[in-house]
């Protein structure tokens, strides 16, 4: 029997400066940067006060004042998101038996935001060690269990088959998306609602992220701070977003006529057991999650014609990717175009993996590979083409897109035309 | 060999329960039916609705793990890692002695290291963003025990997590299973929660599914009359899920075969549409190729909610006829256990089935109309060879998976 | 602005809550002033909460890279009595 494949049939996305497909393809293609002073709390008391932030307004986006109010913002976004992903497919769910339909949601870090936000009630700010329940909202209990994000998701479109979210830190938008692949594959769904969300911006992240100094403090210049392969980089622009896909299997997808974006044709994850927040630098655990990737895709690493980095801006990352590119791809990677869209829409921890799948999609789809922003000055150890500031035209048939994250996560997945030649 | 035809083993347990910590503790009480519920000590609980929770006994992180990874781990991780450190001695397990590609971690996770963010949360709001600890950024996230365990124990293969409240511990297992099936020779499964802390306990009693009795024998009753919710509990099991053939070879005591597992989410409120638990068994049992009649115990999802025991109850007759298969609810005696509870009825159904005898369902009196044969009161001996778990999250997700003994 | 000095002392009951020790270090030994961090058990995100309890707790602010340069306990004592504006007696 011939293994199933899996396509993505449709994107939703909703990242910091473009909501919608459309919107995220034009701040992408024309090299804009959607980071800005935070807005959403007074930043003062914080060492980086730059964030990439969605101007979201869930009612204008079609939920109701109960779904806005009993989900957190990542709920909203993931809703919303998923809504883009099914309309743009065109696929009629109605049609299907609803166990054949799941759903995963990828999410780092659930309902911070609104867990933030209902511990400063409950505990009249932070004074109280005995919380108090008579404040607590009714929705509590679902943002203490980010499941609730694949609830809401699989109400949305009447699914009753697997579902879960699928948190591994800032790998989750990948993996999220991986294990519905799988799922497809194995015959446990014909059709999975994948993708992932985080809304992050609260005080308790910055607070978090500053005692680690992972984001940038380059605060005088928001619209230019996150830098990544950048010379002068110092650390990520927390962001937030969501981005769904309709996955559907190969075969059914084509026989209803559906477009098809592009085959999810490998994907893998590795751990590299080393520690929670650092990464050694020679990649060597990322380059074998590519590696592996690219096995169950059947397709060499010299046949990858743009690879959609993580490249998150911090000094270790940027450089321990790069090591990581050299190590699967060899001197190949040199002649690959690889860029960060993190330079633009920041780095919305398990959903930026679905939005960077997104991105690679439309690269494919486009036959354009989106620009690292704000990239001037060039670092030693980054040695690779990443495509500075402006996008390029360059036909791509086949992506490598990756992620990293804390906990010591490593996943690569590979894109390509379900059309080429398998051997 | 990988594939579906792949059979995947456990190979090693390691318990931390309310009632016992480590597996013999925890078995020599579950098998007489001695719990572990009572009036919290983890913070003083007079001034919330419910007062009684399953905790777990006599655990000293420090007495277990080096003092570097006390301050940057919650209690759940912590409980997680030691748990993890027997399960692979149980196991006759080396980490340092496989390819560290060939191990992978896969756990579940409900709500995270919540007592920690909790300290954190507080450290802002009442002193500022400075007193926020380094360790935040990952201490509290929901990934942190599959990546504390890969890197204690050296696992390079692939991890993941996953969340979907108290079925997660079944998915997490089923994830591990399919990891395996993919190539890997070995990965620690399981679940571990511990959110019994203020902040936690809010947010739970905001869930309206915690019983407020005072009475640790009376306050957790599924299927009885007098159902009135759960006792929540902290702990879980951590197990070592093996390729069949590799634990073979090695010369590997087995457990049992993780043998089937099946998935749903029951349709959205108000739909008309059937909940999706029995569609869950059937999965299960298809999966593994099982027919009811071979299933000799079902552990229930057990919720003490009325309509959630009926909808259960239900299912169990649907798929196996009136009183048709023995059933039972040793989570009676921990509380529920959210992403951990599973993964510990799991390990009691291999322990059932090593000793030829069910645990009971401690302290209920099943109610009139459910068709149930609930194994009350005391252990039934009985030859054991398959057994389901079943294990439900809020707002509607339903597991199943299916063990068998191994020949 | 506190005044009081920040002694070996200190740092060795900040680097205990913070992070602990490693089993087969003796922070006690006389060696421990000069020992690199690294060989002592404390990598980057233990300094990190170590810098950050010492910054609360003598209400200073250390420069980014205090913690990077500073990779003895003899040095990074020495960093922050600067800034405390205390003489340094190790």
């Amino acid at each position: 029997m011939t293994p199933r494949r899996v396509v993505i049939t449709g994107i939703g996305v909703l990242a910091p400066g473009g909501i919608g497909v459309k919107n995220f393809w034009s701040l992408l293609s024309e090299g804009r940067t959607a980071t800005r002073g935070i807005t959403f709390f007074d930043p003062a008391q914080f060492r980086s006060r730059v964030a990439a932030e969605i101007d979201f307004d869930p009612e204008e986006h079609g939920l109701n004042p109960q779904e806005t109010r009993r989900m957190d913002r990542a709920a909203q976004l993931a809703v919303v998101a998923t809504r883009e992903a099914v309309a743009d497919s065109g696929i009629e769910l109605t049609g299907i038996d609803p166990y054949r339909v799941g759903v995963t949601v990828g999410s780092a870090v659930g309902a911070t935001m609104g867990l933030d936000q209902e511990y400063r009630v409950v505990s009249n700010g932070g004074l109280l060690d005995l919380v108090d329940h008579t404040y607590a909202v009714p929705h509590l209990y679902n943002h203490m269990v980010p499941s609730s994000f694949a609830a809401e998701v699989a109400w949305q479109v009447g699914a009753e088959g697997p579902s879960t979210v699928v948190s591994t830190g800032c790998t989750s938008g990948l993996d999220s998306v991986g294990h519905a692949v799988e799922l497809i594959r194995e015959g446990s769904a014909d059709v999975m609602i994948a993708g992932s969300s985080d809304a992050p911006i609260s005080p308790i992240t910055m607070a978090c992220f500053d005692a680690i100094k992972a984001t940038t403090p380059r605060n005088d210049d928001p619209g230019h701070a996150s830098r990544p392969f950048d010379g002068t980089r110092n650390g990520f622009v927390l962001g937030e977003g969501s981005a769904f896909f309709v996955l559907e299997e190969l075969e059914s997808a084509r026989a209803r006529g559906a477009h098809v974006y592009a085959e999810i044709a490998g994907y893998a994850t590795r751990s590299n057991a080393y520690h929670m927040t650092g990464l050694r630098p020679d990649g060597a655990e990322m380059a074998e999650a590519i590696r592996v990737a690219l096995d169950e895709a059947r397709i060499n690493g010299d046949e990858i014609d743009y690879i959609n980095a993580h490249g998150s801006g911090t000094k270790q990352n940027d450089r321990h990717e790069t090591a990581a590119f050299k190590r699967s791809l060899g001197d190949h990677a040199y002649r690959t175009p690889v860029s960060s869209i993190k330079s633009m829409v920041g780095h919305s921890l398990g959903a930026i993996g679905s939005i960077e799948i997104a991105a690679s999609a439309l690269a494919m789809e486009h036959g354009v590979v989106p620009p690292t922003a704000n990239l001037h000055t060039p670092d030693p150890e980054c040695d690779l083409d990443y495509v500075p500031l402006t996008a390029r035209e360059h036909r791509t048939d086949t992506v490598l897109t990756v992620g990293s994250g804390f906990g010591g996560f490593q996943s690569a997945m590979v894109l390509a035309r379900p059309e080429r030649s398998v051997a | 060999m990988t594939g579906t035809a792949t059979k995947v083993v456990v190979t090693g347990l390691g318990v931390a329960a309310p009632n016992g910590l480590g597996t013999q503790d925890y078995w020599a009480a579950t098998r007489t039916g001695k719990g572990g519920i009572g009036r919290v000590t983890r913070f003083d609980p007079s001034q919330y609705p419910s007062r009684l929770a399953g905790e777990v006994p006599g655990f000293e992180a420090r007495d277990h793990l080096p003092s570097r990874l006390l301050p940057q781990t919650d209690h759940m991780t912590r409980l997680a890692l030691v748990a993890a450190d027997w399960a692979l001695a149980d196991a006759g397990v080396k980490p340092q002695e496989l390819p560290e590609f060939d191990m992978g971690v896969v756990t579940a996770s409900s709500s995270g290291g919540f007592e920690f963010g909790q300290r954190e949360l507080q450290a802002l709001w009442s002193k500022g963003g400075q007193h926020v600890s380094a360790y935040q950024s990952f201490a509290w996230f929901y990934a942190v025990n599959s990546g504390q365990i890969s890197i204690r124990n050296g696992m390079k293969g692939p991890s993941g997590v996953v969340v979907s409240e108290q079925a997660g511990g079944l998915d997490a297992l089923a994830q591990a299973r399919r990891q395996i099936r993919k190539g890997t020779r070995l990965i620690v499964s399981g679940g571990m929660d511990a959110s019994v802390c203020t902040w936690g306990w809010v947010a739970q009693l905001a869930g309206k599914r915690l019983s407020t009795s005072d009475d640790p024998e009376r306050a957790y009753l599924p299927f009885d009359a007098e159902a009135r919710g759960h006792v929540p509990g902290e702990g879980g099991a951590i197990l070592i899920l093996e390729n069949a053939e590799a634990a073979r070879s090695r010369g590997a005591r087995t457990y049992g075969e993780i043998a089937g597992y099946g998935s749903t989410f029951d349709p959205k409120p108000g739909s008309g549409r059937p909940p999706g638990l029995r569609k869950a068994i059937e999965l299960a049992l298809a999966d593994a190729g099982a027919t009811p009649d071979e299933v000799d115990v079902v552990f229930a999802d057990a919720a003490a909610v009325p309509e959630l025991d009926r909808i259960e109850a239900e299912a169990l007759t649907a798929v196996f006829g009136a009183r048709g298969v023995p059933v039972t609810a040793p989570k009676t005696m921990t509380g529920r256990l959210y992403s951990g509870a599973a993964p510990l009825d799991v390990a009691t159904a291999l322990l059932a089935i090593e000793e030829g005898l069910i645990p009971p369902t401690t302290n209920v009196e099943p109610a009139d109309g459910y068709d149930l044969d609930l194994v009350t009161g005391e252990a039934r001996p009985a030859e054991v060879r398959t057994a389901l778990v079943l294990a439900r999250g809020f707002n509607g997700f339903n597991s199943a998976l299916v063990v068998r003994a191994t020949p | 602005m506190a005044t009081q000095e920040f002694t070996v002392d200190d740092l060795k009951r900040i680097l205990l809550e913070g992070a602990g020790a490693d089993e087969s270090v003796d922070l006690d030994s006389a060696d421990f002033l000069d020992s690199e961090f690294e060989a002592l058990g404390y990598e980057s995100l233990a300094l990190l909460e170590t810098g950050g309890r010492i910054e609360r707790e003598f209400g200073i602010t250390l420069d980014d890279t205090a913690l990077t340069d500073a990779t003895t306990p003899r040095a990074l004592i020495e960093v922050v009595n600067a800034h405390i504006g205390q003489p340094t007696a190790v």
